[in-house]
């Protein structure tokens, strides 16, 4: 091959083309005294990319509570980590892969799961679970059958194959996703809180190793690519799609593992978004050193690759380490026994600069300083619009019979079941998982090994949540809601909140509405997070998530991970017979129920825009104590959060697997109505309502005593029954069996 | 009891199985790597589940010329009781030393749930025997590739020689194998090979415990 010419400057054209503005480009050229060659504007094009500098939402970002007793780790390194005592620790956190999943759903969506396993067993943890949250457009769309498919068929096929269970998550349907999906996949995993590996490289003339699998023109500029709205020739854009290999995933898995059972470790850290750029840079800078690497070692896949190839490639499977000087050997032998590519590419140097050599020539010597900490923080303009609609119920209301609207919501595709593509999925491999969000609200995975004689073991809670429509229609009061229905999940699961992840999904940041649900959203996880205590220990930005200037839905998902100190105190949410049923959070009086910006309103007024239901922090946190005491007094058979569709629809999901029914206990005022004014039944049996909780009990006056004494607002639904029959006296009727088949068969039938 | 563990590259049930055995016989199983070629006076040899070679080429086609397939044969000729589970099932009908080839489930998904097996009347076999035939298990399956296919007249020879150890519930065939097929035993009856996960049956905290019934069965019979 012929040498590559290091002396061709980068024209600001082309710098352009790489993804870099004029203005950064003319930066990158002060900064470092010199026109960069393309092989130094590929690097700092890709470090300087929303994906992997944050520049739009940084700003706002550090406002967010990141410390407390329990956080090891807060975000900065590759996943977020939390003190579970015993000396474990939990490591978490979430990720998107959707604009690789739009252009090539099975490859993006399992290199999405691929990528976020290796951010966490980098740190030295052995992943025990997978969650995912997926968004697709209208279910009627030409694309979405496709999408959805070849997303869950790749989120099967790395996580079945790699062997870590994939434990839950959520799937919605809306026409905004249209041509913009969105795979979020977040991972936890448990590691021994004295064997926790860092990224920060340290020692002078430690060797750099690289290992894994070999590097290949895939994926090439992918941070800048995510980092980009997309037109119509999407199609164009599929070579930068990275393909994943979980079997090679799964030997890098293990060889990591072992080698850290070793002490010839000193850091490491995944090849993810711009691949060797991103972790070199990161690597050295965190550890106020340099580093030097001969790109002729590196292991290739295909011929005559150009530095600026091998340097932005997103080749999957691959990690960078630091390893003790002299260590090379016995370090090499294990990924040998594992078949896997081991090569030193280079050494840790005291400069803090990036020197690439290839055939002998230095191609790349830039400044780390400048590529980490002087790349742009920018202040965008911004306005946190809410929505001034404010829908009375009675505009919302539908005339239908109850019996109507709740098969309605039950079969519709963002209430029934997702067992269709849940099954898909290997979710009882490493034999530890309790509860795959099916039988709880949360999800729920035992610390394997921490059963001791009579004492029966600890579990990790994992939810995950994000309410659109509220985030649209007022991004502050959205963002607390979504932080705690995350949280409320894992209480009525029996598992007390930690700490959260979030993965920003949004629109084109550029617009000021757009970063206004940015800021707006995010000061609302702020709150909340201070207000619950779960610090925010990792997280992702996705934005830019827009076609032909169309944005999706404001999506900022929290995924929460929490403790259950002793599984026999998991709550599940399948009633049985002859338990009461409570509403916990609400009493008789002055309840009229808040239909706007509900699932009912989307199924029936086809339009989303209302206010949002109103949320107290304050009371949120007081219900999740009630419930922690009832659980700890054993007052509570079975538990469920009142989220979407409202009380009824919530009430119907804890008595389908047991098939029971249930007289609805109404309250006086609503038990007469004439037809006019049955909007008060309907907000009564649809309205979300915040801060509420369904339980069963089999102790109803200890319960009663309970509320009293912690002054605790509670409501008596009812005693349920074998009949199969959920009656609303002197209105409807509705029979469970039914329920069950639209519940378990909406989906399927729309994916036949 | 002696236990062995096989464990190829991309094998990824062999903890499940070890933590299953060693809570059900209080003893230690024993990891064996795929290049070991010496794996002599074992009770029982296990072939967890997994994708063994990431499934290229095609499903235990590439794990079934590891060196420690000769040792493997072996321990079939003396007789030993050898146990495949999922794709340790794969591996075994790739070696032969199982009839049949499992191919793509029919609905051309990847399926993980709970489901029962019925335990069929055997020939006498330390797999089967101790349960009553027309006993249900549930144990949960995660696959891929469990369409369990012979031919005519090889179905008729397992069907006349018992040779059929569990099968799905009419009705619940989740994978269409050929007669409902959840499990197969050699010839001998000292091999089994199964598509559904015994191993996660086992500790409280799964749905169901028939998978800790069938290997205490196992071990007794081993024992006895």
């Amino acid at each position: 091959m012929t040498k590559e010419n290091i002396n061709i400057e980068c024209t600001l054209n082309q710098a352009i083309e790489m993804g870099l503005t004029e203005e950064e480009f003319k930066l990158i050229c002060q900064k470092i005294g010199k026109t960069p060659n393309l092989t130094e504007a590929g690097i700092c094009s890709a470090m300087f990319s929303e994906h992997c500098s944050y520049k739009s939402s940084k700003k706002w970002l550090k406002t967010l509570p990141t410390s407390g007793d329990h956080v090891i780790q807060g975000p900065g390194e590759n996943a977020g980590i939390i003190d579970i005592g015993d000396d474990q620790a939990i490591v978490f956190k979430i990720e998107s892969h959707n604009h690789p999943s739009f252009i090539d759903p099975y490859q993006g969506a399992a290199t999405g799961v691929g990528g976020i396993l290796r951010d966490v067993f980098t740190m030295g943890a052995r992943p025990i679970a997978l969650m995912n949250v997926l968004r697709f457009g209208d279910i009627n769309h030409s694309l979405t059958n496709h999408l959805l498919r070849g997303v869950v068929e790749g989120i099967g096929g790395y996580g079945n194959c790699i062997g870590i269970p994939t434990v839950g998550g959520e799937t919605n349907f809306n026409k905004s996703y249209n041509s913009n999906i969105l795979v979020n996949a977040m991972a936890t995993g448990l590691v021994n809180k004295n064997k926790i590996f860092y990224s920060a490289a340290s020692g002078v003339g430690n060797p750099v190793i690289y290992v894994g699998a070999k590097t290949g023109r895939d994926g090439i500029h992918g941070a800048t690519m995510a980092s980009a709205e997309f037109s119509d020739d999407t199609d164009s854009q599929k070579p930068t799609v990275q393909v994943g290999d979980p079997f090679t995933g799964k030997l890098l898995l293990e060889a990591c593992l072992e080698l850290m059972k070793t002490e010839l470790i000193l850091s490491i850290q995944d090849m993810g978004a711009a691949g060797l750029t991103s972790s070199s840079v990161e690597m050295a800078s965190k550890g106020n050193v340099g580093i030097e690497i001969d790109l002729d070692e590196i292991p290739l896949r295909e011929k005559n690759m150009s530095s600026y190839e091998i340097m932005l490639s997103e080749s999957q499977e691959r990690m960078l380490m630091i390893l003790k000087k002299g260590a090379e050997e016995d370090a090499k032998k294990i990924f040998k026994k594992w078949d896997l590519d081991f090569a030193v590419i280079g050494k840790i140097i005291s400069p803090k600069k990036i020197i690439l050599k290839k055939e002998n020539t230095i191609v790349c010597n830039l400044p780390l300083d400048f590529l980490v900490n002087e790349s742009p923080e920018l202040d965008r303009e911004y306005e946190i619009k809410t929505s001034k609609v404010n829908l009375s119920n009675n505009k919302i209301f539908n005339k239908k019979s109850i019996k109507t609207i709740i098969y309605n919501i039950i079969g519709n595709e963002n209430f029934a079941s997702k067992k269709w593509i849940y099954e898909q999925y290997d979710s009882s491999v490493m034999g530890d998982t309790i509860s795959i969000g099916i039988k709880s609200d949360a999800s729920i995975v035992k610390i394997h090994g921490s059963e001791k004689g009579q004492f029966k073991g600890k579990a990790v809670a994992i939810s995950t949540d994000c309410n659109s429509k509220y985030i649209l229609n007022n991004p502050i009061e959205g963002g607390k809601i979504t932080v705690a229905e995350a949280a409320r999940n894992l209480v009525v699961s029996g598992a007390k909140p930690l700490a959260i992840t979030n993965n920003l999904n949004f629109g084109n940041p550029e617009k000021k509405e757009i970063m206004g649900q940015i800021v707006g959203s995010i000061k609302g996880i702020k709150e909340a997070c201070e207000q619950l205590n779960t610090p925010v220990v990792s997280g992702n930005v996705s934005l830019y998530n827009e076609t032909n200037g169309k944005s999706i839905l404001p999506t900022p998902v929290i995924g929460m991970v929490g403790i259950v100190n002793n599984i026999e105190k998991i709550i599940y949410m399948n009633a049985k017979n002859n338990e009461t049923l409570f509403i916990i959070g609400q009493d008789e009086n002055k309840y009229d129920g808040f239909l706007q910006s509900s699932l009912y309103q989307e199924i029936f007024c086809d339009d989303l825009l209302g206010q949002v239901p109103p949320i107290d922090l304050k009371k949120e946190k007081q219900i999740h104590d009630f419930v922690m005491k009832l659980n700890d007094n054993e007052v509570i058979n079975s538990a469920h959060d009142i989220s979407d569709g409202g009380l009824l629809p919530c009430m119907i999901e804890m008595l389908l697997f047991n098939k029971l029914g249930i007289n609805i206990n109404l309250p006086p005022r609503i038990q007469n109505l004439n037809e006019e004014n049955l909007l008060f039944l309907h907000g009564w049996l649809f309205g979300e309502d915040q801060s509420r909780i369904i339980i069963s009990t089999k102790k109803p006056d200890k319960l009663m005593e309970f509320s009293k004494s912690e002054n605790i607002k509670i409501y008596c639904i009812g005693k349920t029954n074998n009949t199969g029959v959920v009656e609303i006296p002197k209105y409807d009727s509705i029979c469970i069996n039914k329920c069950l088949d639209l519940y378990n068969n909406a989906i399927p039938n729309l994916f036949p | 009891m002696r236990v062995a563990i096989i464990v190829f590259p991309g094998s990824n049930c062999d903890r499940d199985i070890f933590e299953a055995i060693k809570y059900i016989s209080k003893k230690m199983p024993k990891y064996i790597w795929h290049k070991e070629t010496n794996i002599e006076n074992f009770d029982l040899i296990i072939i967890p589940g997994g994708f063994t070679f990431g499934d290229y080429l095609r499903c235990g086609a590439l794990a079934s010329n590891s060196p420690v397939i000769k040792s493997i044969r072996d321990h079939a000729s003396r007789g030993g009781a050898i146990l495949g589970i999922c794709n340790g099932f794969q591996i075994l009908t790739e070696t032969k030393l199982l009839p049949g080839t499992l191919i793509r489930n029919n609905a051309l998904k990847f399926l993980c749930h709970d489901l029962n097996v019925i335990v069929q009347d055997t020939l006498p076999s330390p797999f089967t025997w101790g349960f009553k035939p027309t006993t249900k298990l549930n144990i949960p399956i995660a696959h891929n590739e469990g369409n369990y296919y012979v031919n005519g007249n090889e179905l008729k020879k397992l069907i006349f020689n018992g040779q059929i150890a569990f099968k799905y519930e009419e009705n619940f065939n989740p994978n269409g194998s050929v007669e409902n097929i959840a499990g197969v035993l050699s010839e001998n009856g000292r091999i089994l090979g199964m598509m559904p996960h015994p191993e996660r049956s086992v500790f409280n905290h799964h749905n169901s415990l028939d998978g800790k019934l069938f290997f205490q069965n196992l071990m007794e019979q081993l024992l006895s």
